[in-house]
């Protein structure tokens, strides 16, 4: 065998014991957990009952759009403000479920629910692994550990958050705005990111004190996703 | 657990809309041609949708308020304390409860 030959996965018994790229899933999924604690906590700080908080993690189940939810629901903003924002973070799962389709090759309810556990892990884990078969171990294993590690730790987040009573005494405040940091955070490494990044943030600034809550997030996406496609330049023979 | 028959559409109600909104723009990605990824565009915009939003909810978490222009409290402090955390590589976890930890000392020091 050349020494640079691709390593041929492994396929015989306790294989999926001994895959690196199911090891990787199941780690990401035990620490994504913890993030669920603190959705948890943050979700019943804005007013949500326990079941209401599970419920966004069991059939939402996309971090991002769980924490907008809530935050524009803590802001005093209308529901139809927190679905607006939920479903434009939601957005990027679908490009993730575009580039994954083609790996899976899945029919009927495996597809259904390939597509619930489609997330950012799921598609990071997936994506990190060069074999195919390693790519899907990797979807599974990471999908379905988060989503059992994330619903168990909103559950606990959501009964300790209750508990706590007056949120901004623990400073549940600030770690809403700290949580909502952490996740932008490494989208920020790309220069190009940060500066649209900034550009929005600015323009939420600015939008706040005239529109009613909600809408200061919607319209810096709105501004955000312009400069997207207006300078990014299209694919060769499309224009 | 309160069900009042006729409370509308509920806070609960929408919630499961944005649950169910989210889960078929899941579902979009495994039905739709994946030759929609062929324009640059598509995958560009949805990552900058993404960071807008995030970016826009960490103002409105750190200044909103009641209504009305922003507001400078404890929470501004609890940002800065987690950008110096995720600076130094801190993981989600710790970052979210150094954020709470400055809010809460903050205030019971009596600022913000």
């Amino acid at each position: 065998m050349a020494p640079d030959a691709v390593p041929v996965p492994d396929r015989g018994p306790g294989a999926l014991r001994r895959s690196p790229a199911v090891r990787q899933g199941f780690s990401v999924g035990l620490a994504t957990g913890l993030y669920g604690l603190s959705f948890g906590a943050l979700a019943t700080a804005a007013g949500l009952g326990v079941v209401q908080a599970c419920l966004l993690s069991t059939v939402m189940f996309t971090g991002g759009s769980q924490f907008a939810v809530v935050g524009v629901l803590a802001a005093g903003g209308a529901p139809v403000a927190g679905f607006a924002s939920a479903a434009l973070l939601g957005l990027r799962n679908a490009v993730y479920g575009l580039q994954l389709a083609p790996r899976l090759r899945l029919r009927g309810w495996r597809r259904l629910l390939a597509a619930h556990v489609t997330i950012d892990e799921s598609a990071a884990v997936s994506a990190a692994q060069d074999d195919p078969v390693e790519a899907r171990r990797g979807f599974w294993a990471a999908g379905l550990g988060v989503f059992a590690f994330w619903n168990a730790a909103t559950l606990a987040g959501a009964l300790l958050g209750d508990a706590l009573g007056d949120p901004q005494r623990w400073g549940l405040d600030g770690a809403a705005a700290a949580a909502f940091l952490g996740l932008l955070w490494p989208r920020l490494r790309r220069r190009e990111t940060a500066a649209v990044a900034a550009v929005a943030a600015l323009v939420a600034v600015l939008v706040l004190p005239v529109a009613p809550a909600g809408v200061p997030v919607l319209a810096a996406a709105a501004a955000a996703g312009a400069l997207g496609w207006w300078r990014t330049r299209p694919a060769r023979g499309s224009a | 657990m309160a069900h009042p028959a006729r409370a509308g559409f509920g806070v609960t109600g929408w919630l499961l809309a944005s649950a169910l909104a989210c889960l078929l723009l899941k579902l979009a990605g495994y039905v739709l041609p994946t030759a929609v990824l062929a324009d640059p565009r598509v995958g560009r915009t949805t990552d900058l949708v993404t960071a807008g939003c995030l970016a826009a909810l960490v103002v409105v978490q750190t200044v909103g308020g009641d209504g009305g222009g922003p507001v400078l409290d404890a929470r501004l402090g609890a940002v800065a304390v987690a950008a110096v955390a995720l600076l130094l590589r801190a993981p989600f976890v710790v970052v979210v409860l150094l954020g709470a930890a400055t809010a809460a000392g903050l205030r019971a020091a009596g600022l913000g």
